[in-house]
């Protein structure tokens, strides 16, 4: 199997069957769950059988099924933020290695700033005075993380600026938004897609991380994270019911780890090399 | 050098103050205001009035920002919303407690991570070297509670070793401490072996490809001694940063592992008083974190200035 033009190692196909394997799952997700995510069908705590093979949560819903549904929100959830921390990481960080002069000064400095403090504690703080619904969680996230990408996206760009080409194209008169667009742009995707990887683990974990404090998704919504909470209480009962949505958070982070990993250690053996 | 550190020191100072802006700000982002959002639904024109001048949110931010500033230098920062109780008297036993758990966990950790990492590097490419590099990737994947739990049904509820909670009082002695705490610790310590470990060994690695290392291998000395003697002292720099980069980021992880193991820590204080959007002990906790987190930050600078010889006597 190749990707990229680059075969793939064992490892990373692990990773990649682990990823399509959640992203089915979440885009099928009525199809596929056995039962409805919201409406009891027993007993709460019911333990597992051949019907419900993980057995009942704490309402007497099927496990299986929420865990199902919840992949909708934990990965779609995390996709929105990601994209937007993207967006604005790569805008900014192309903006300021294409200006240069005092807006990558003031962008640069703003970015060291914001890098130098703890996410998690800094988030905190917002939500606590903004409460916790999904669109302030989104834009919260997704500002938090976007210095890192800015990080990148500006020192990739700055070294792809002063290339021969870009300045062929700067003397041929083209405007600066078609620069980025033609020159810089597909040049930079190959970076900027193992960091997308890393940034989507950690922005999913971080979602999780929120949700398992009670500060991310509220009920009756659940995502894997906001699960572990609610089942977390039944592991003195020697229930394990809070370990399947836990796993399903490692198991996917573990899968997108194992891709970068592979994509990380091909560029860093330099182009034209891939064996 | 010493105008390279107190370059640092002021950097450092300087980042600090932003941060208490920002932290700061963060709680005058609203669309209307703190008492508002504090009071929500039960808000009265009364009780909105009185919680308004009892925050002092008639005079200017720039004022009372300045004011708490001044107070969180002096120790003073004001009172609970929820109970009325003083910030500091309510944070510092926490703030003990997860200091204690940290340097608990640091302690086992740093060790572990170093000598893993040069094993690894010293076998490159062997099986242990591998089958480390798959296990450290996992660890670094998976998140602290789903390694907690996995502990807890395991060590604590199965074979019934340690306790599965981790309440400990001012009354509980050291050695029981340090017994109550394994397993938070265990948890907090794995978090964050992974990443000193593997960049022990890429540093390691990085500098095992330069030419003196060659001679060395041509003079025939051992791979072991290689690696230890002539490799890592230059492969500080990189390591000792990183420790103290996962130091911070472990007085920080601290809040999941605190909230799992019911831990009366910093962090089980912080994440209790957001959701009830008591504000002066959110700033107060964010404060104090975002102080740690940037003073260790400074002591890596620091470190790696003084562990390069070449920045130590400038020419």
């Amino acid at each position: 199997m190749r990707l990229f033009g680059y075969k793939l190692s064992i490892v990373a196909q692990i990773g990649l069957a682990i990823i399509a394997l959640n992203l089915i799952v979440a885009l099928f997700a009525p199809w596929i769950a056995p039962f409805d995510q919201a409406t009891p069908v027993g007993d709460p705590w019911a333990d597992p059988d051949a019907k419900h093979l993980l057995g009942l949560d704490n309402l007497g819903r099927d496990l299986l099924s929420r865990l199902i549904y919840a992949a909708r929100l934990s990965i779609g959830l995390t996709l929105v933020i990601t994209a937007l921390s993207f967006a604005i990481g790569i805008i900014t960080g192309f903006a300021a290695a294409v200006a240069g002069g005092w807006v990558d000064q003031v962008l640069s400095r703003l970015v060291d700033l914001m890098l130098s403090m703890p996410t998690l504690i800094f988030a905190f703080v917002v939500l606590s005075v903004l409460g916790t619904a999904l669109p302030v969680l989104v834009v919260t996230i997704a500002l938090l993380d976007a210095p890192k990408v800015f990080r990148l996206a500006r020192a990739v760009a700055m070294g792809l600026v002063n290339l021969e080409f870009v300045e062929a194209a700067r003397l041929r008169g083209e405007g600066w938004w078609w620069i980025v667009r033609r020159e810089i742009l597909p040049n930079a995707i190959p970076p900027l897609t193992a960091e997308f990887g890393l940034r989507f683990c950690f922005t999913f974990l971080f979602v999780a991380s929120l949700s398992f404090l009670g500060l991310g998704v509220q009920p009756p919504a659940a995502d894997w994270g906001s699960m572990v909470r609610d089942y977390k209480d039944m592991i003195d009962y020697g229930s394990i019911a809070p370990i399947y949505p836990a796993g399903a958070i490692a198991l996917l982070t573990i899968g997108v780890n194992f891709v970068v990993d592979w994509m990380l250690s091909v560029h860093s053996r330099g182009q034209g090399e891939g064996a | 050098m010493l105008k390279l550190i107190s370059q640092r020191l002021g950097l450092g100072i300087l980042t600090l103050f932003a941060a208490s802006v920002l932290i700061f700000v963060g709680t005058e982002l609203l669309p209307g205001d703190l008492a508002s959002a504090i009071l929500q639904n039960s808000a009265t024109p009364e009780s909105l009035a009185k919680l308004r001048l009892d925050l002092g949110l008639d005079r200017p931010a720039i004022v009372r920002y300045g004011e708490w500033l001044f107070g969180a230098l002096r120790g003073d920062f004001g009172h609970s919303l929820a109970n009325g109780r003083d910030v500091l008297t309510e944070i510092a036993p926490r703030f003990a407690n997860t200091m204690f758990l940290a340097a608990y966990a640091a302690i086992v950790a740093v060790p572990l991570a170093v000598g893993l990492g040069l094993l690894a590097a010293i076998w490159q490419g062997g099986v242990f070297d591998r089958l480390i590099n798959i296990l450290t990737l996992i660890t670094i994947s998976v998140p602290d509670y789903f390694v907690a739990y996995l502990l807890i049904i395991f060590v604590a509820v199965n074979l019934g070793w340690f306790p599965s909670l981790a309440n400990v009082t001012p009354e509980t002695t050291f050695p029981q401490r340090l017994y109550f705490t394994f397993l938070p610790m265990l948890t907090l310590a794995m978090s964050v072996l992974a990443h000193m470990m593997r960049m022990t060994r890429a540093s390691v690695l990085a500098v095992m490809a330069s030419p003196y290392i060659e001679m060395s291998i041509l003079k025939g000395l051992t791979k072991a001694r290689i690696v230890v003697r002539h490799a890592l002292p230059n492969a500080l720099a990189p390591i000792i940063s990183v420790i103290a980069l996962n130091l911070a980021f472990l007085i920080v992880g601290v809040v999941v592992v605190e909230t799992v193991f019911v831990y009366p820590g910093l962090g089980q204080l912080m994440v209790d008083e957001v959701s009830k959007h008591d504000v002066p002990v959110v700033q107060a906790c964010g404060l104090i974190f975002a102080a740690t987190f940037i003073l260790l930050n400074m002591i890596a600078d620091i470190l790696a200035i003084l562990s390069n010889p070449r920045l130590r006597k400038p020419r």
